[in-house]
C-alpha cells in the first residue's frame, strides 16, 4: 500500500506534502512515517493517509469558459498598486 | 564505577556493537526500500548506544571508547552469541531483533535506577532512542508470529540468549577482522 505523508514543521502551521511511504498496513506506515519524517525533531506533527483515501480531482469541465468567475482573476493588490501609480501616491510602509 | 559495573556496561556495548554491525548487512539489501531506511537507523542508533556506553568505561579506565571497541582481541569481547551470528534470512533477523529487544528493555530498566547518576542517565536517554526499534519489532513480530519459518526461527535463537558470553562463535572472529582490518592497518596510536 501506498501512504501519503504530510508533516507540520511547527504547531498552527499549515501540513505539507512530505512524500510518500510504501507499507504493509497502517502500523507498518506509522513507523516508517515516524523513521523517515518525524523522529529527528524535524516535525511537530505527521498526517499519514492511505492514497487510495484521498479524494483526487483532475478535471474540471468549463464548456462556457466562464473563467471570469474564478477568484484567481482579479488581484486586489495589483489595481491598487496602478490605481496609486495613477494618482501618484505611494503605499503606507505597511503595504509593501 | 567499580569493575563489576564497568563489566556490565562493556557487556551492553558490545552486544550493541556487534549487532549494530549484523544489522547493518542489510543496507541496500532489505526486502523493502522503507524497511532498508528503518533497518539501517536502527543498526546505527545501536552503534551510537555503544559509542555512548564505550566512553563511560573509557573515562573509568582511562582509555577511549575506540580502543574499548576495536582494540581488543576477539575473546575479550563479551556480547551475547545471539548477536554475533550472520542472519541473512529476514525471519531469522526479525526474530533475534525481537528477542534482543525484549532483553534490552529489562536490562535498561535496571540501568535506569542505577545509583550512578551518569549510568542512569545514558540508559534514559538510549531508551528513548530503543522505544522506536521496540515499536518496529513489535510490528513485525504481530505481521509473522504465525509464520513456521518465524516462530521456528524464535525457537532456534532464544536459548542463545542464556548462553555465557565467554565463548563466542567463529562467526565473531570474522566479524571482528572485518571490524578493525582499517584500523589495524595503521600503526597504534594513529590519530585518524
Amino acid at each position: 500500500m501506498i501512504y501519503e505523508v504530510f508533516r507540520q514543521e511547527r504547531k498552527g502551521q499549515p501540513y505539507q506534502h512530505a512524500g510518500s511511504i510504501e507499507a504493509a498496513n497502517d502500523t507498518f506506515a506509522d513507523v516508517y512515517a515516524r523513521e523517515q519524517y518525524g523522529r529527528r525533531g524535524e516535525s511537530a506533527s505527521l498526517w499519514i493517509v492511505a492514497r487510495d483515501s484521498v479524494i483526487e480531482i483532475d478535471e474540471f469541465v468549463d464548456e462556457l469558459n466562464r473563467n471570469y468567475h474564478r477568484v484567481d482573476g482579479y488581484s486586489l493588490k495589483e489595481k491598487l498598486r496602478e490605481a496609486r501609480e495613477r494618482a501618484g501616491t505611494a503605499a503606507p510602509a505597511a503595504d509593501r | 564505577m567499580n569493575e563489576q559495573e564497568q563489566q556490565l556496561l562493556l557487556q551492553i556495548a558490545d552486544d550493541e556493537l556487534i549487532l549494530g554491525w549484523r544489522d547493518s548487512e542489510w543496507t541496500g539489501i532489505a526486502p523493502l526500500l522503507e524497511e532498508d531506511v528503518a533497518f539501517s537507523s536502527i543498526a546505527q542508533n545501536e552503534i551510537g548506544h555503544a559509542r555512548a556506553l564505550y566512553e563511560l568505561v573509557a573515562r573509568a579506565r582511562g582509555t577511549t571508547a575506540d580502543g574499548l571497541a576495536f582494540d581488543r582481541a576477539p575473546n575479550e569481547y563479551r556480547n551475547s552469541r545471539l548477536v554475533e551470528l550472520r542472519l541473512l534470512d529476514w525471519e531469522k533477523t526479525i526474530a533475534r531483533h525481537w528477542l534482543y529487544e525484549q532483553a534490552d528493555a529489562v536490562r535498561l530498566e535496571r540501568l535506569k535506577r542505577s545509583d550512578d547518576p551518569d549510568v542512569a542517565g545514558l540508559a534514559a536517554k538510549i531508551d528513548r532512542e530503543e522505544a522506536y526499534h521496540r515499536m518496529h519489532a513489535e510490528m513485525w513480530f504481530e505481521r509473522l508470529k504465525d509464520e513456521p519459518r518465524f516462530t521456528a526461527a524464535l525457537d532456534e535463537l532464544r536459548p542463545l540468549l542464556d548462553e555465557g558470553r565467554e565463548e563466542h562463535t567463529a562467526e565473531l572472529d570474522e566479524l571482528w577482522d572485518e571490524m578493525t582490518v582499517v584500523r589495524r592497518s595503521q600503526p597504534a596510536g594513529t590519530k585518524w
